[in-house]
């Protein structure tokens, strides 16, 4: 036995795969324990923020201000505030007043100032331009005006007694807070999604309800498989034809089609994640069974199990210590792979909106359903489903390398 | 002294497992066959005879790998030739092999003459089917199998007739050397005698010039071979014609294996069967000495320092054994008349 | 042998069929046979003829598809698991591949146990049942020191075939059948085999059923030699007789084809 899993552990692939597994499962449950916000709690009003370091902006302005003199400060504030709409209008202008078309590059923020600063008099009359144009340019100019002056910001507050605005305070361009002395502030790895939840978080909360699935289902058809498969393969018979009977019967229903049908009966209500794993490790055993009977057939035959018979074993005891032992390498790996099935079968359900309910736990599943309801893909906004994807291939990647490499080490006609 | 038509000097040979450990398992073997004669090679399980026919047609694939010694075929130095050049000038044409389960190289979805086109036309591509088709039907004829086999599947023949089929096919190019691995033992004893039969017919007919058969039942190999080598842990630790070597070994090992004969003929009940105790020595980690030291009756201090060199005894014999040739007739002879007392 | 001869294991009209319809294959075809106790007898056929179909049925490992099997004069009955069990502790075996013999995930220790336990040894004291694996090692010259804790494929083919040998001298059966013991062994190692299964003969009084495709080898074991032929006996009795003087014609085509060594091996019949 120790022999084994140390052969095991040398197989390359079956180490990558264990090695991604284990760190997912070790992520799934540190996270949490870091991390404590609930996992479904709606924080942003709107969706889809983007990823990326929330600041509260009423909290920096009370927080202690440091002055940096940094050189690029308002070439960066004025490079972020000019849109690409902006800049293309103000090569047009400038093209339209004569200048060399070559020589404007709109990327580069400071050369077009400059040729903006040298060049653009309101006053010039381009033939062609609409009144309209003509205020948008001088809106513009004055924006980059304002953009430009090195004036402070005053704030104000309401005067509680005369209830007139009162300057509270100053905020000077070179003034800066550190993050870490503003009080709140939110890291969103992954943005938010539709429903303005944290992604990162949900995801994580996801990822180990779909694995719980995974291996809620994975175990139940395993033992179903495994069950009938030594029961049919062992006693033979009527047995073997009746619980073959069945076998076949559910191996030529497609088993999408049984879980679709099976789910929507369920009715939304009452589906949990452990019913739909319930429902998926139902539908799953046919496979097992089949193959954990072909292999007990071949074995009952076997002398070992012959002489077991003449040593005046019983079949319970024939069946654990002369068969299970056999084939306990071939049910281990067929349990890696339905783990990976499932998972894959939820997805697939929770796609359809035919998973889980959608306000108690999210699923890997539920996420990419959440994520096409609101045409995440459409909108751009791939943070909403990226890392979903990413997870999914991930977990089923790792369970089919851990796979291969058992494979490897038990069958003897792949070793190298 | 004849044509020599297979010489081997000092031929070895390793198998590196899936661990990188090197097994020697065919280790420092020479041999000659001449013309119109024939070697059998006798061991147990395990010794390196079937690892030494592999080793003897030069044409190795990982993880046999060539180490050292010289293989001439008829005059012709095979050694450090390419594998390619080997498989398309040596193979079928100059030596050929037939394994234990050569039946089972034919194909099921083909009929057997195609299979025969096959081969020949790996050899010589210009022939066509009508010449192919002459060449097989008169070798059939020959040696006794009907024509009709040609145009047969597989599945139709019986394993004997298949296995005779196979050896058919694999002389049609008239090779000047046949290496038979354990043709007849996965057959029931009268279609290993008509494979017997066969291969005897082989000689006689002129298909092959010389023929190396390998096995590990004593009696059939008496039956078929003029001389008789016997291997154990990868060496040749006796040889000499069949009647010498069955009837009179010198090495303690060969000694105790021509006691385990059992044959079904009279006063055969009432003989006492040697056991030889132990098992052979893993070649992973070879010993110093003799080879079969750890198993051997007549073992002396001596025989466990140096590598034990083959000697020559009367009558073009061989033996590997520090003791010599009169030591080991009265240890035997005391030891038949203890038996009998 | 003794003077009066008591039947041991008889058997009339024993008959086993697999499939049906088109694909029906007969394995054995309605034998009668008589074994008598103490008696060697050797069941000698091809490859095919049924003589391992023959076997386990006698075994009780298959049921027969007609006739019946006497054991001791009565009917043999081994309907219920408790019946079956009472039956194998006068039957036991020893199979051709001592390698696929072993539950590889069991060790030695407790191979020889479930035989102490089979006869009723379960409540021994463990110093007792200790002593008796060793009594039986050493009957079969293995050193029980070197195996405890072991597995059975650490050892050779040989020495796995030897415990086997220790495993039928803790179960003491009136009956050994011994499917091609010594077939997947060295030659050299053959003979040990062969010796421990007479001495053990001796020692116990058993009879034993010796299944080969060796005419050589029933030739040197057998007082009794049978001759199987497509699931029936066409031939048998004493050793010299049907070896040295066989009357069938399948009989006389089987030996002559065995390659012999003191008389010329006629290679023309074939």
């Amino acid at each position: 036995m120790r022999h084994t899993i140390q052969q095991v552990f040398r197989s390359g692939k079956f180490v990558v795969g264990f090695f991604i597994l284990v760190a997912m499962l070790l992520i799934v449950i540190v996270y949490p324990l870091i991390v404590t916000y609930p996992p479904l709690q709606i924080i942003s009003q709107g969706t889809f923020f983007p990823p990326g370091i929330y600041v509260n902006v009423y909290d920096s302005i009370g927080s202690t201000r440091y002055t940096l003199n940094l050189e690029n400060a308002a070439a960066n504030r004025i490079a972020s505030k000019l849109s690409n709409n902006d800049r293309h209008a103000m090569k047009d202008w400038l093209v339209a007043a004569g200048i060399p078309e070559n020589e404007i590059d709109i990327n580069d923020t400071e050369q077009l100032l400059g040729l903006w600063k040298g060049n653009y008099d309101p006053r010039v009359n381009i033939a062609g331009m609409t009144n309209a144009q003509r205020n948008y340019y001088i809106r513009l100019n004055n924006s980059l005006q304002g953009l430009l002056s090195t004036e402070a910001v005053i704030i104000a507050a309401r005067n509680a007694d005369i209830g007139a605005l009162q300057e509270a305070g100053v905020i000077n361009p070179s003034d800066y807070v550190n993050v870490n002395q503003v009080p709140n502030v939110r890291v969103l790895p992954l943005g938010t999604n539709s429903f303005g939840r944290d992604v990162l978080t949900e995801l994580v909360k996801a990822t180990a309800v779909s694995l719980q699935i995974g291996f809620v289902a994975g175990t139940i058809a395993t033992l179903i498989g495994l069950t009938l498969g030594l029961l049919a393969g062992y006693i033979g018979g009527l047995v073997d034809d009746i619980i073959m009977f069945f076998t076949n019967l559910f191996t030529v229903i497609p088993t999408i089609v049984l879980l679709i049908l099976i789910s929507f009966s369920i009715g939304q209500e009452k589906r949990g994640a452990f019913t739909i794993a319930v429902v998926i490790g139902f539908t799953s055993w046919v496979w097992t069974a089949r193959a954990v009977r072909a292999q007990v057939i071949s074995l009952r035959n076997r002398d070992h199990v012959n002489l077991s018979k003449l040593s005046g074993h019983s079949v319970a005891h024939i069946i654990l210590t002369d068969i299970l032992p056999y084939i306990a390498s071939y049910v281990v790996m067929a349990l890696i792979l339905q783990i990976s099935t499932a998972i894959l079968a939820e997805a697939g359900l929770s796609i359809l909106g035919l998973g889980p309910k959608t306000t108690e736990v999210p699923t890997l599943g539920l996420m990419l359903n959440w994520a096409l309801i609101y045409q995440a893909p459409i909108l751009g906004k791939w943070w909403a489903y990226l890392p979903v994807i990413l997870t999914i291939v991930l977990v089923t990647f790792s369970m089919n390398l851990m796979n291969t490499g058992l494979d490897q080490v038990f069958n003897p006609t792949l070793r190298e | 002294m004849s044509n020599v038509i297979l010489e081997v000097r000092e031929l070895t040979t390793k198998w590196v497992t899936r661990f990188k450990e090197d097994i020697y398992a065919v280790d420092h073997v020479s041999l000659k066959v001449e013309e119109g004669k024939s070697l059998g090679i006798a061991g147990e399980s395990g010794c390196g005879k079937s690892t030494l026919a592999l080793s003897l047609m030069g044409y190795y694939f990982p993880p046999l790998h060539y180490v050292s010694g010289e293989i001439i075929i008829d005059g012709q130095n095979i050694t450090g030739m390419k594998p390619d050049d080997i498989r398309k000038s040596i193979l079928g044409t100059e030596i050929s092999y037939i394994p234990q389960s050569a039946m089972n190289a034919l194909n099921p979805t083909q009929k057997v003459i195609s299979f025969i086109e096959d081969v020949v036309q790996a050899h010589d591509p210009y022939k066509t089917k009508q010449e192919i088709y002459e060449l097989a039907r008169s070798c059939f004829e020959t040696l006794g199998l009907p024509a009709s086999v040609l145009q047969q599947y597989p599945v139709e023949l019986s394993g004997g007739m298949k296995q005779r089929t196979v050896i058919a096919t694999s002389v049609i190019l008239f090779p000047k050397i046949l290496i038979a691995d354990e043709p007849s033992s996965a057959l029931d004893v009268t279609s290993q005698k008509m494979v017997i039969k066969m291969l005897k017919n082989l000689m006689e007919n002129g298909f092959i010039k010389s023929l190396i058969f390998i096995t590990h039942e004593l009696p059939l190999l008496y039956n078929v071979t003029d001389d008789i080598m016997v291997m154990y842990a990868g060496q040749i630790v006796e040889g000499g014609s069949a009647k010498q070597v069955v009837f009179d070994p010198l090495h303690p090992y060969a000694k105790g294996l021509m006691g385990s004969i059992i044959v079904p003929e009279q006063g055969q009940r009432n003989v006492k069967l040697t056991a030889i105790p132990g098992v052979p020595p893993n070649l992973k980690k070879p010993p110093a000495g003799c080879r079969f030291a750890e198993r051997c009756k007549y073992v002396r201090p001596d025989c466990k320092v140096a590598p034990v060199p083959l000697y020559s005894a009367n009558g073009g014999r061989a033996y590997r054994c520090i003791l010599s040739e009169e030591t080991l007739r009265a240890a035997y002879l005391r030891e038949a008349q203890r038996d009998a007392s | 042998m003794p003077a009066e001869r008591k039947v041991c294991l008889s058997g009339s009209g024993l008959t086993k069929v697999f499939g049906f319809g088109r694909r029906k294959t007969v394995a054995v075809d309605h034998v009668d046979f008589s074994f008598y106790e103490g008696e060697l007898v050797s069941i000698v056929g091809e490859s095919g003829s049924g003589k391992t179909t023959f076997a386990k049925m006698l075994l009780g490992l298959l049921k027969p598809t007609e006739g019946e099997i006497y054991f001791q004069g009565k009917k043999r009955d081994i309907s219920t698991q408790k019946k079956r069990k009472e039956y194998w502790k006068n039957i036991q075996a020893i199979f051709q591949d001592p390698y696929s013999s072993y539950n590889i995930f069991r060790k030695i220790d407790t191979v020889l146990l479930d035989c102490i336990h089979m006869r009723g040894g379960r409540g021994l004291p463990r110093a007792k049942k200790l002593e008796m694996m060793e009594e039986a090692c050493s009957f079969v010259n293995l050193k029980f020191e070197e195996l405890t804790n072991k597995y059975p494929f650490e050892l050779s083919g040989g020495q796995m075939q030897r415990l086997m040998i220790a495993r039928v001298f803790l179960l003491k059966p009136k009956i050994l059948l011994a499917d091609e013991p010594t077939s997947m062994i060295d030659a050299c190692s053959r003979a040990t085999i062969l010796d421990e299964l007479m001495q053990l003969r001796d020692e116990i009084g058993m009879t034993i059923i010796f299944i080969t495709h060796d005419i050589g080898l029933a030739y040197y074991v057998s007082d009794t030699v049978y001759i199987m032929e497509r699931g029936r006996f066409v031939e048998h009795g004493s050793a010299d007789e049907v070896i040295l003087r066989p009357k069938g014609a399948y009989t006389r085509r089987l030996i002559s084809d065995v390659p012999k060594i003191y008389e010329e091996w006629d290679l023309s019949t074939v």
